[in-house]
């Protein structure tokens, strides 16, 4: 009984700790995006991002015949002016959320190679009145999960 | 008798289900038809937590008792719980590209349930390599025990990291905004998905108890 009990408090302190160097490990690094203040605060040239945000209001512009996209990522305090060139997903729209992979450059703008929308979690029937489609929430999520 | 009639029970729900999906709830506002794949999505990850679950328990029981009856329900709803995290991966793929624009990324949710997946596809791997009962049971308990660590990691991994996948609309921490009726379709699926799980734990344990019979005699 003895025995089985050092077993015990043993697995559990193995668990705790497996769990934390995860929960740790992984808070750290495996951000699955930036933010346009974590980016603009130290911009690398060249480097590989994912970035995230929403796109502002007033800026997404398409040219359905170069298909040249841009648009600006803002996470509210700071905007990242994005050029892509391809179409964009559906719910792909201004003030929705958006992540964006591709590198930032040298000449102050960021070139998306890839760009994936990001939904809400907020379900609406059709005709449900308030018109911006998880505007808030989105913000919310985005700065709720800075991982600070 | 009994299971008999709950697999029928199971088979109205899943009908009662399909037709609140696409007969009642709207059309939602922003994606249009492709949501309607949350009722299959979300009822089948939470029926995989109710039988991860069960493993969780099962091999508890059966590490404290050696009782033949808990592995059997272990090894049982193993078997479920891949079957219907399977389920998942594939309806959110499908979903996943109309949506966000690709099949597949690596964020903070789907990672977590690929390992999910992973970790009870290798219990089942674990169960199929070791001959003996006994030492087939124990084995297969640390596994189940050690395994469910990684279902809080799934659920709350929208909310512990930034991930590409929105957070928990039901089941979160605080309400958010469902319009009614899809949220009772929502619902209408999880109980049957639910009916239906038990059933075929029901059957799958009767099996295993025949099998086990077999082996004694």
């Amino acid at each position: 009984m003895k025995r089985r009990a050092k077993f015990i408090v043993g697995g559990v302190f193995i668990l705790g700790a497996l769990g934390y160097l995860i929960y740790a490990g992984v808070s750290q690094s495996v951000v699955y995006f930036v933010t346009p203040s974590e980016l603009m605060a130290a911009p690398v040239s060249g480097k590989t991002y994912r970035l995230g945000g929403m796109v502002q209001a007033g800026t997404l512009k398409w040219e359905p015949k170069s298909l040249d996209l841009t648009f600006a990522v803002s996470d509210g305090k700071t905007a990242v002016p994005v050029r892509h060139k391809g179409t964009p997903p559906d719910l792909f729209a201004e003030g929705r959320g958006a992540v964006v992979e591709g590198t930032w450059t040298a000449d102050g703008h960021f070139k998306a190679a890839t760009i994936l929308a990001k939904h809400s979690e907020e379900y609406k029937a059709p005709d449900d009145g308030a018109a911006e489609p998880g505007y808030k929430e989105l913000l919310r999520t985005l700065q709720g999960s800075s991982g600070k | 008798m009994r299971t008999r009639a709950l697999g029928w029970l199971a088979g109205l729900a899943l009908l009662a289900g399909l037709a609140v999906a696409f007969g009642y709830a709207p059309r939602e506002a922003a994606q249009g038809n492709v949501q309607r794949i949350m009722y299959l999505h979300v009822p089948s990850i939470l029926t995989a937590y109710l039988a991860f679950g069960l493993v969780l328990l099962g091999s508890i029981g059966y590490l404290a008792t050696r009782g033949k009856a808990w592995d059997r329900l272990a090894a049982s709803a193993a078997e479920l719980g891949v079957l219907f995290t399977g389920v998942t991966i594939v309806t959110g793929s499908i979903w996943g590209k109309p949506t966000w624009g690709t099949w597949w990324t690596w964020d903070a949710r789907l990672t977590s349930t690929a390992v999910l997946f992973l970790v009870y596809t290798g219990y089942l791997l674990l169960r199929g390599m070791v001959d003996e009962p006994e030492r087939r049971g124990r084995y297969a308990a640390v596994v189940g025990i050690v395994g469910a660590a990684n279902i809080p990691i799934v659920h709350f991994s929208v909310k512990w990291w930034r991930a590409l996948h929105q957070p928990s609309t039901i089941l979160g921490p605080e309400p958010s905004p469902i319009a009614a009726p899809i949220a009772t379709a929502l619902l209408v699926n999880w109980v049957a998905f639910t009916l239906l799980f038990v059933y075929f734990l029901a059957r799958r344990i009767e099996i295993a108890r025949l099998d086990d019979g077999a082996v004694d005699a």
